[in-house]
C-alpha cells in the first residue's frame, strides 16, 4: 500500500499470484487421482471438498476483511449474506432432485410434501434454472446489503452500532428461517442433493470442479479487493476509517463508499455461501447464528486486518486448527478459540501477515512510509 | 323395644341391603371392565360414573392409565411393574395378589372412546367427593366433558352443594348442559348464565351451538348477542393477559439489560461476555440451592434464594472486575476489539461452566413461596415466580438509581460518564471507578442469572439467549440512561408479547428486530438520547 502499484501487483506479486493459483488450481487436482490409490503423493478424496469449504471461508474472510480493515465497518452480518447465497444455491439443488426424493414429487421438494403443501411457493419458481439461482445467489445478497445499508450508513450508524445491527439482522433472519412455513425446510435445511449441472454431486470429479470453482471464486474476489483498495476509493475508505468526519468535510460522500464496498463485499459472501453448499451438502439455518458471523472476524484479525492476504491466512489457519482440535480434542475448542479472541486482540493486533509486514518494513526503514500509521 | 328403635333397625338393614346390592353391582362392573367387548366395558365404565362409588375412582384411572390387566382365572387386577414382573392387586377389593411375570396376565386394551367415557364417569364420582377442592376441579372439568346424562348428575350435585364456589362452577357446567340439551326458556335462561362466564370453553360451546343450525329465532338472537359480549370480554382479558406477559418478560429483559447499559453506558464497552455474567449468576444460585440441600435442615431451604441474590452478586462482580483488570483496561478506545476480546472472554467462560458443571441443563428449584399462581378471569394464571421477578426488578432498579444518585460512588462515575478528563483533573480515580463500575455492571448481570434461573433452563448458553436481546434494549433505549433501558426494556418485552398472538412468537420476535433495525435509523442514539456535550462524543 506504499506507493500505487502497476496494474495491482508487481511483477514478483504476480508471479507469486499465478504461482500460488497454478499449485492450488491445477497440481492439487492432478495429485487427487493421477497417482495410484496407495501412493504418498496422492491427495485422498475427502480433502478436496475440505479444501474447497476452506476456499469459501477464505472469500467470506476476504469479504469482511474488505470492510472491516478497509473502511472500518465490522459486519457481524456477515454469515448472513453467506448463508442467504446458500440457500439460493440450496433451492437450486433442490429443484435438481426431481422426482428422486423420498416422496417422488415431481413439483415439491420433499419437506414442502411432508408439510402437506400442494403449490410451489412462488419464490422458489425459477430456481430450476442455474442462471437464475445463479442470479439470486448474486442479487439477494447484494440487494439486502444495499437496502440495508442505504439506511445505516445514511443515518451515519458506526463503529459498534453498526456491528449491533448486523447481529440483529442475521439472528432476525435465523428466527426466520428456523420457522417450518417460510418454506426453506425450516430446522433442517435443504440437503440431500443429487446432482449440480447435471453431475452427480458426489462423484470425485465434480468434487474437484467444485474445488477449483471455488479458487477460481476466491481469486477473481481476491483481484476484485485489490482492484477496490489499489483505487482512489480505496484511498478513501482508508481515509473515512481513520477520520470519517474530515473525510466528509473534504466533500467525499462517505455514505456512498460505504454503500458500494459493503454490497460488494456482501455479494462476495454470497458468492462464497453458493459454492460451500453443494460441498458441505447442506444449508440450514444454523449458518445465520451471531456466533458464525463473528468468528469470520476472527479469522480476519488473526490474519491481520486491512491485508487482504491476511484474511485467506487466518480463515484457513483457524480453520485447520478447528478441524484437527474439534476431530481430536473437541473440549478444547471453544478453549482455543476464545483465547485466539483475546490473545489477538490484546497482544497481536495486527495478526499474521501484518505482523510480517511489520518486520519486513523494519529491516527496510526507508521503505517504512506513512502508510503504517493508519494501520491501528 | 321401643318403636322407634325397631324402625331403626329396619332402616338399618333396609340400608344394609342396599350397599350389598349396589357392592355386588360394583364387582359385576369392574369384572366387565375385563371383558373383551369394547362396548362392554363402555357401558360398565359409564355405569361405574353413575353408581358414584369412590372405590372405583382408582380403578378407572389405572384403566386409563393402561395398568388394569386380567389374569387367567378371569380376575381384574391393576399391575404395577417392578423389576422383571408385575405387582399385582385385585382392582375390585384392592387385596395384594403378590408378582407375577409378565405372561401371566393380559392388558385391558383401551381406546380413545373409551378413555373419553372415563374422563366423564371419574369427574361425575368426584362431583360428590367430600374433599372440596376435588369436587371444583370435577365442576370444571364438566363443562368440558359433556355427556347427555350430565344435566341429571349436576342437578343432584348442585341440590347438595353448599359451597359458594362450587356452586357457581356447578351452575356454570349445568347451564352448558342444559344449553346443548335443554327446551328453547332453558336454552335462553342458560345463555343468560354463561354470557356472564369468561371461561374460553364457553365460547367454543358457543360457537358450537351457533353453527348447528336450526335454532329457535328467540335463541339464535340472545346466542349472537351473549356472542359479542363475550368476545368482546375475552378480547380485553387477553389483551390485559398478555400485557401481564409483556412486562414480566420486560422485567426479565431489562434485569439482563441493566448492568451492560451500566458499562456500555459509562465506559462505553461493549461486553459480549456479559450473557455470561448472567449464567455465571444463575449456577451460583445453583450451587447455594446444593449447599443448602447438603448441609441444612429442609425447612431453611426456602431461604436459599435470599442468600443466592449476595452471592451472586459478589461472584459475578468479581468476575467483572477480573475482566476488567485483565482484558478491558486494555482496549479502552478500541470499541470493536472490545467486543471481540469479550466474545472469547464469553466462549471461555461457557467452555469452563460446561467442563466444571457439565452441559446438560441444571435443576434449580423455585422456593415454595414462588409456586403457584393466582387465578385471574379466563382460565389464566398468574405465577408467583413472574410476580416476584416483577418486583424483584422493580427493587434493583430502584436500589441501583440511589447508588447512581446519593452515593460518593455514584456521583464518581456520572462525572466520569459525563466527561472522562475533566473528572480524572478534579481527582476522581477513573481507573478505579472504572473497575468498580464494570463490577457492579456484572454483579447485577449475576442477580438477573439468580431470577432467570426461577422460570428457564441453567445451562451454559443460558447466556447467549439474552445478549442479542439485552443489546438490542440498551441501543433502543438510549445508551447511559436508566430511564431509557426501562422504557426500552418495557418497550421490547410487550411490543413482542402483544404482537405473539397475531403473528406467532417467531415472526413476533422478527418483526421486533426489523421494527428496532429501522427505528435505529430514525435515532441513532436510541429513545432517551443524551443531550448537550455529552452527546458529541
Amino acid at each position: 500500500m506504499t506507493a500505487a502499484p502497476k496494474f495491482l501487483f508487481d511483477r514478483r506479486g504476480w508471479a507469486f499470484y499465478l504461482g500460488t493459483a497454478a499449485v492450488l488450481c491445477v497440481a492439487v487436482p492432478l495429485l487427487n487421482f493421477l497417482p495410484g490409490p496407495s501412493s504418498v503423493l496422492r491427495i485422498p478424496d475427502y480433502l478436496i471438498p475440505l479444501f474447497g469449504k476452506y476456499a469459501c471461508y477464505a472469500l467470506l474472510a476476504l469479504s469482511l476483511d474488505l470492510i472491516w480493515g478497509y473502511a472500518g465497518i465490522l459486519s457481524l452480518g456477515q454469515g448472513a449474506f453467506f448463508a442467504l447465497g446458500g440457500y439460493a444455491m440450496g433451492m437450486y439443488l433442490m429443484r435438481q432432485i426431481g422426482t428422486r426424493g423420498v416422496y417422488a414429487n415431481p413439483i415439491l421438494p420433499d419437506f414442502m410434501v411432508f408439510l402437506n403443501w400442494k403449490e410451489l411457493p412462488w419464490y422458489w419458481w425459477g430456481f430450476d434454472h442455474f442462471s437464475f439461482a445463479v442470479l439470486m445467489v448474486l442479487l439477494v445478497p447484494g440487494i439486502l446489503a444495499f437496502v440495508f445499508g442505504w439506511f445505516a450508513f445514511r443515518s451515519r450508524i458506526t463503529g459498534v452500532y453498526f456491528s449491533i445491527i448486523t447481529q440483529a439482522l442475521t439472528y432476525a433472519l435465523l428466527l426466520a428461517f428456523f420457522r417450518n412455513n417460510m418454506g426453506f425446510g425450516g430446522n433442517n435445511g435443504l440437503t440431500d442433493f443429487k446432482d449440480v449441472l447435471g453431475f452427480d454431486i458426489q462423484a470425485p470429479a465434480t468434487r474437484r470442479a467444485l474445488y477449483i470453482a471455488s479458487l477460481v471464486a476466491l481469486g477473481a474476489g481476491y483481484l476484485v479487493c485489490r482492484a477496490i483498495v489499489a483505487s482512489k476509493l480505496g484511498r478513501v475508505l482508508l481515509a473515512l476509517r481513520d477520520a470519517e468526519a474530515r473525510v466528509r468535510f473534504l466533500g467525499y460522500s462517505t455514505a456512498h463508499a460505504k454503500l458500494f464496498v459493503f454490497t460488494v463485499s456482501a455479494i462476495l459472501a454470497g458468492i462464497a455461501g453458493a459454492l460451500y453448499v453443494p460441498q458441505v451438502g447442506i444449508i440450514n439455518p444454523s449458518e445465520f447464528s451471531p456466533a458464525n458471523s463473528i468468528e469470520v472476524a476472527i479469522w480476519v484479525a488473526v490474519g491481520g486486518r486491512g491485508t487482504l492476504v491476511g484474511a485467506l491466512v487466518g480463515a484457513i489457519a483457524v480453520n485447520l486448527l478447528k478441524t484437527w482440535l474439534t476431530g481430536s480434542f473437541a473440549e478444547t475448542w471453544l478453549f482455543v478459540l476464545g483465547a485466539l479472541f483475546i490473545l489477538v486482540t490484546l497482544v497481536f493486533p495486527r495478526g499474521l501477515v501484518g505482523s510480517l509486514q511489520q518486520l519486513s518494513f523494519r529491516r527496510r526503514p526507508l521503505a517504512a512510509g506513512a502508510a503504517r500509521e493508519s494501520m491501528q | 323395644m321401643s318403636r322407634l328403635g325397631r324402625l331403626l333397625i329396619v332402616l338399618f338393614a333396609l340400608l344394609a341391603a342396599t350397599a350389598s346390592a349396589r357392592a355386588d353391582d360394583y364387582h359385576e362392573l369392574v369384572a366387565k371392565l375385563g371383558s373383551d367387548s369394547f362396548s362392554d366395558k363402555e357401558a360398565a365404565a359409564q355405569k361405574l360414573g353413575e353408581l358414584g362409588d369412590g372405590r372405583a375412582i382408582p380403578v378407572l384411572k389405572a384403566l386409563s392409565d393402561g395398568l388394569l390387566y386380567t389374569t387367567s382365572d378371569n380376575r381384574v387386577v391393576i399391575a404395577e411393574p417392578s423389576g422383571d414382573g408385575f405387582k399385582i392387586t385385585d382392582a375390585a377389593d384392592g387385596t395384594a395378589l403378590g408378582e407375577v411375570k409378565e405372561d401371566a396376565i393380559t392388558k385391558v386394551r383401551v381406546n380413545n372412546r373409551l378413555r373419553g367415557l372415563i374422563t366423564g364417569a371419574l369427574s361425575q364420582m368426584t362431583l360428590f367427593s367430600t374433599d372440596r377442592s376435588q369436587r371444583l376441579t370435577a365442576a370444571r372439568d364438566a363443562l368440558r366433558h359433556l355427556t347427555p346424562e350430565s344435566t341429571a348428575n349436576l342437578e343432584r350435585a348442585l341440590a347438595k352443594e353448599q359451597d359458594t364456589e362450587v356452586r357457581q362452577a356447578l351452575t356454570l357446567a349445568l347451564s352448558a348442559a342444559q344449553l346443548m340439551s335443554g327446551t328453547k326458556e332453558q336454552r335462553i335462561a342458560a345463555i343468560g348464565v354463561l354470557s356472564a362466564s369468561d371461561d374460553p370453553e364457553v365460547r367454543s360451546l358457543l360457537g358450537q351451538l351457533a353453527n348447528s343450525g336450526d335454532l329457535d329465532p328467540e335463541v339464535k338472537q340472545a346466542l349472537s348477542a351473549a356472542q359479542s359480549n363475550l368476545e368482546h370480554r375475552l378480547m380485553w382479558i387477553g389483551f390485559a393477559q398478555n400485557l401481564f406477559q409483556g412486562l414480566s418478560l420486560g422485567s426479565v429483559l431489562l434485569l439482563a439489560a441493566i448492568g451492560l447499559a451500566i458499562t456500555f453506558g459509562v465506559m462505553g464497552v461493549i461486553n459480549m461476555a456479559h450473557g455470561e455474567m448472567i449464567m455465571l449468576g444463575a449456577y451460583t444460585t445453583f450451587v447455594v440451592q446444593q449447599i443448602f440441600r447438603a448441609t441444612l435442615p429442609p425447612s431453611w431451604f426456602d431461604l436459599y434464594l435470599v442468600l443466592s441474590v449476595p452471592a451472586a452478586f459478589l461472584v459475578a462482580g468479581f468476575a467483572g472486575i477480573v475482566l476488567e483488570r485483565t482484558v478491558i483496561r486494555f482496549l479502552y478506545g478500541r470499541p470493536l476489539e472490545t467486543l471481540l476480546a469479550t466474545w472469547g472472554v464469553s466462549l471461555v467462560l461457557q467452555q469452563l461452566v460446561r467442563t466444571v458443571f457439565g452441559a446438560p441443563n441444571k435443576e434449580v428449584s423455585n422456593p415454595s413461596w414462588m409456586t403457584g399462581g393466582i387465578d385471574i378471569l379466563g382460565g389464566g394464571t398468574i405465577t408467583w415466580n413472574r410476580i416476584v421477578i416483577l418486583g424483584f426488578c422493580a427493587v434493583v432498579m430502584i436500589a441501583l438509581s440511589l447508588v447512581l444518585r446519593r452515593t460518593s460512588f455514584g456521583l464518581h462515575m456520572r462525572a466520569v460518564t459525563q466527561n472522562r478528563d475533566m473528572a480524572a483533573v478534579m481527582g476522581i480515580p477513573t481507573a478505579r471507578i472504572d473497575a468498580l463500575t464494570f463490577g457492579l455492571g456484572s454483579g447485577i448481570a449475576g442477580i438477573a442469572g439468580v431470577a432467570l434461573s426461577q422460570i428457564g433452563n441453567v445451562s451454559p448458553n443460558l447466556g447467549t439467549i439474552y445478549i442479542v436481546d439485552s443489546f438490542l434494549v440498551v441501543v433502543f433505549g438510549g445508551v447511559g440512561n436508566l430511564m431509557g433501558t426501562l422504557a426500552g426494556a418495557m418497550s421490547l418485552g410487550i411490543v413482542n408479547k402483544l404482537l405473539e398472538p397475531v403473528a406467532g412468537a417467531v415472526l413476533g420476535k422478527v418483526a421486533v428486530l426489523l421494527a428496532i433495525i429501522l427505528f435505529i435509523q430514525k435515532r441513532p442514539r436510541g429513545l432517551f438520547a443524551l443531550k448537550g456535550r455529552a452527546a458529541e462524543t
